[in-house]
């Protein structure tokens, strides 16, 4: 029972909460600003930067968050230690 | 270029059905990539297309989203010790020349024979490789089950072994994933042929996934994670070429990445769950399924260039639609198996832990 309580405690819900909340920020902005975006990020060139460095964003932040999620919803990698030959 | 660009640069609206079914797709395709390494792109640039996306753009955005896909996915298994981040980068570069050569064959051969003579060779491309190398793979992972050697080590290939026993001074490099030292000059074609197939029906994965087992001798966990570090490296340069052409729509790619990241953790973890041989099995069964779709396209195309008598567009109608039904299918069977070993190693585990707990209160 205890060590469940300890595993419960350690789900990081507020991780996931705050990796959450910008994600979906990141999101709001991107489909509000939809017209700037389109014009800015396809002028092509130097801009090219822009949809990789975006990308590059929302892989950390949004791929933070739905490895948290998982966790918190508990579905993990297996327990058993696995040796890859 | 700039004209080109200009002809194909639209962007589409995007509603609340655009945007579910986007982030619906991608999560699919992210769970299967997370298992095998790849797949997904196939299913997802038609199904950009579908939605009235211009195809060069539909690739574009795919490709942009593929790349930080795959550094998820490569981040996460490499957690599980699965990736080998050498090999990954030496035949990643390797295949970025493959995606420009690539898809320099194919402006040539859209020049020279348009669309129909453009979309036959990606068909018979589809074609040969899958039935040669899905064939395979499908049917060595079926040997392995029906022998029941599944809990076994893998064995290296006799063809892996020869290859590790050449020895091309000044060209040898250590591999932790072959944990042998091999010519470099082996991952060059290799990884070549990865990228123009990437650039070809974009899923490099089919050649390089195989490739890396059967060619270098890679255990099959290893050479699916490695494979994501390769589509990193492709993803990226291509993405980038990309963009400086103004052909990535960043709304299309991030809302696939918002559903693919969901998807790539449950596939990478997924990995855990299950024995090597399984690897094999998912990707040669999806390989097996498309190589269907793509052949059903063929007498379309033939008769697009007129080497056949033409098809009312009826007839047209129904085949596209049955295939990219069978494309979608695959994917689907790809993560229905994936889900379902991942729903059946928590199952065994949470026994055996239930069992002995019983056991020591005992």
């Amino acid at each position: 029972m205890a060590a469940q309580e300890q595993h419960a405690r350690k789900k990081p819900v507020v991780p996931m909460l705050l990796a959450g909340a910008v994600s979906i920020a990141l999101y709001v902005a991107l489909m509000t600003n939809q017209d700037f975006i389109n014009n800015t990020f396809a002028k092509g060139g130097l801009y090219a930067f822009l949809p990789i460095a975006t990308a590059f964003i929302f892989s950390f932040i949004h791929g933070s968050f739905t490895g948290h999620f998982w966790t918190v919803l508990g579905v993990e990698a297996s327990k058993k230690k696995k040796e890859v030959k | 270029m700039h004209d080109v660009v200009a002809q194909v640069t639209s962007f589409i609206h995007l509603d609340v059905a655009n945007v579910t079914y986007l982030f619906l797709v991608g999560f699919v395709g992210g769970l299967v990539s997370g298992f095998i390494g790849s797949g997904g792109a196939f299913v997802l640039t038609p199904g950009m297309m579908v939605l009235g996306v211009p195809g060069l753009m539909a690739v574009a955005s795919n490709m942009c989203h593929k790349f930080p896909k795959a550094l998820v996915g490569s981040l996460k298994r490499a957690k599980y010790g699965q990736v080998d981040v050498k090999l990954g980068i030496i035949i990643g570069i390797s295949a970025e020349a493959g995606v420009l050569y690539g898809a320099h064959i194919q402006e040539l051969i859209k020049k020279n024979f348009g669309n129909a003579g453009s979309n036959l060779y990606v068909s018979i491309a589809f074609v040969i490789i899958l039935s040669v190398v899905g064939g395979f793979v499908l049917r060595d992972a079926w040997k392995t089950h029906r022998s029941g050697t599944t809990n076994d080590d893998e064995q290296v290939p006799k063809l892996a072994r020869w290859v590790q026993s050449v020895h091309i001074p000044g060209t040898m490099m250590y591999f932790k994933s072959l944990n042998a030292r091999i010519s470099i000059l082996f991952t060059i074609p290799l990884g070549f042929a990865t990228g123009m197939l990437a650039a070809t029906i974009a899923v490099g994965g089919f050649i390089g996934v195989p490739a890396m087992i059967y060619v270098l001798g890679a255990p099959s966990l290893m050479a699916s994670a490695t494979e994501l570090v390769i589509a990193f490296v492709m993803g990226l340069g291509g993405s980038f070429k990309y963009a400086m052409s103004g052909l990535v729509d960043i709304r299309l790619a991030m809302i696939i990445l918002g559903g693919s990241l969901f998807g790539i953790q449950l596939g990478a973890m997924g990995t855990t769950y299950v024995k090597p041989f399984m690897i094999k099995m998912v990707m040669g069964v999806i390989m097996v399924i498309v190589l269907f779709s793509r052949g059903l396209m063929v007498p379309v195309y033939l008769a697009q260039l007129g080497v056949i008598p033409s098809m009312s567009e009826m007839t047209v109608k129904v085949l596209k639609n049955v295939s990219f039904g069978i494309m979608a299918f695959a994917l689907g069977v790809g993560a229905f198996i994936i889900l379902k070993a991942i729903w059946q190693g928590r199952r065994e585990e949470k026994l055996s832990r239930q069992e002995s707990l019983a056991h020591s209160k005992a």
